[in-house]
């Protein structure tokens, strides 16, 4: 299993920004259900901008891809995702170390946790942490019991998939979606969707690295 | 006497420049700095911390910052923008809670009297108290 060099976690963004596009009318549509109707163009628009500046100066280290991919998405996306999506990658790069499978672990829940931070977001409050802090939990558990990264990684995008689902049928108490109160509910939160696409995207291809 | 700078940060760069327009509006012959980060780079609606942090640079000439927000990622932004700070500037900024159109007025017409940062923050906090008090 290989470290989480600039080459493996290029490969993750590369594939976060397919998915994404792929998704990008599906997002939109759960969030005109219930916010403001943007997040699918605006992870469309954050990722993109992402890939191409990491094709216009490619970084040489894991740490600076990241921190690469964070200051776009903070500048470019336009809504609250991109402050969060962009404090993941910012806390990630911090805490990246060796690359390691379990320095990865611990680098992907500090930037889980910077989300929670800035956010101000607790479980089932119908968000984005509601897929991300389970899929930290059960890559941290399935790294630190010695399993591969890519049996980790898979138990941490279902554990993401299963947050999601998790909250569908409750009222959205952050974001624009808290506005709607009882008509937010029973709808599929869509931050949480895109941070399963993120976790997924992971497993896609880091797993594999 | 002090020179504190404000920043606008809002979804929509119409809406932040109307409401530094009404702002000045209050304040003939002041060149009191008020900086905007409003907007996507393509005309759309949204914000980006990083033009956020570049305004108060700009806002910032040693007495302080205080920036006023509409709703939403502009509140998540201005924080994400503390962070792209030198701590130096950073300590000097205050985020304020206040209601955009009406803190904006009230923390522009304290500032361009040369109040100090906190007493433009808080008369930015107030800055419902008179449309309250009408009401009733």
């Amino acid at each position: 299993m290989g470290t989480m060099d600039a080459d493996a976690l290029g490969a993750w963004v590369r594939e976060y920004a397919r998915a994404v596009t792929e998704h990008r009318d599906e997002l939109t549509e759960l969030d005109s259900a219930i916010g403001d109707a943007d997040h699918g163009t605006n992870m469309h628009r954050g990722m993109t901008a992402a890939v191409a500046a990491l094709d216009a100066s490619p970084p040489t280290d894991g740490a600076a891809l990241l921190k690469t991919v964070a200051m776009t998405m903070i500048s470019k996306v336009g809504g609250t995702s991109g402050p969060l999506y962009g404090t993941l990658f910012l806390r990630m790069s911090g805490a990246l170390d060796d690359g390691s499978p379990a320095a990865f672990a611990a680098a992907f829940r500090a930037g889980v946790e910077g989300v929670v931070a800035r956010g101000k977001a607790e479980l089932q409050d119908k968000t984005m942490v509601d897929a991300l802090l389970p899929a930290a939990d059960a890559l941290t558990e399935a790294v630190g019991a010695g399993q591969e990264l890519d049996v980790a990684l898979r138990a941490a995008a279902d554990a993401a998939a299963k947050g999601r689902d998790s909250v569908t049928p409750l009222v959205a108490r952050k974001g624009r979606a808290s506005y709607l109160g009882e008509r937010s509910a029973d709808h599929v939160d869509p931050g949480a969707e895109s941070a399963v696409l993120l976790v997924e995207a992971a497993a896609a291809t880091l797993g594999r690295s | 006497m002090a020179a504190v700078g404000i920043v606008v940060v809002s979804h929509s760069r119409p809406l932040a420049d109307a409401a530094v327009e009404l702002a000045r509006q209050m304040l003939p012959n002041s060149t009191l700095a008020i900086e905007v980060a409003a907007g996507t780079d393509d005309g759309g609606l949204g914000t980006d911390a990083v033009a956020v942090s570049t305004a108060i640079t700009a806002a910032d000439t040693g007495d302080g910052v205080v920036v006023l927000m509409d709703l939403g990622s502009a509140v998540m932004s201005a924080e994400t923008a503390l962070e792209l700070l030198d701590d130096d500037v950073r300590a000097r900024v205050v985020l304020s809670a206040a209601p955009l159109v009406e803190g904006l007025v009230g923390a522009a017409v304290v500032a361009a009297g040369g109040a100090d940062r906190d007493r433009v923050a808080a008369e930015a906090l107030r800055g419902l108290a008179p449309k309250q008090a009408h009401l009733g």
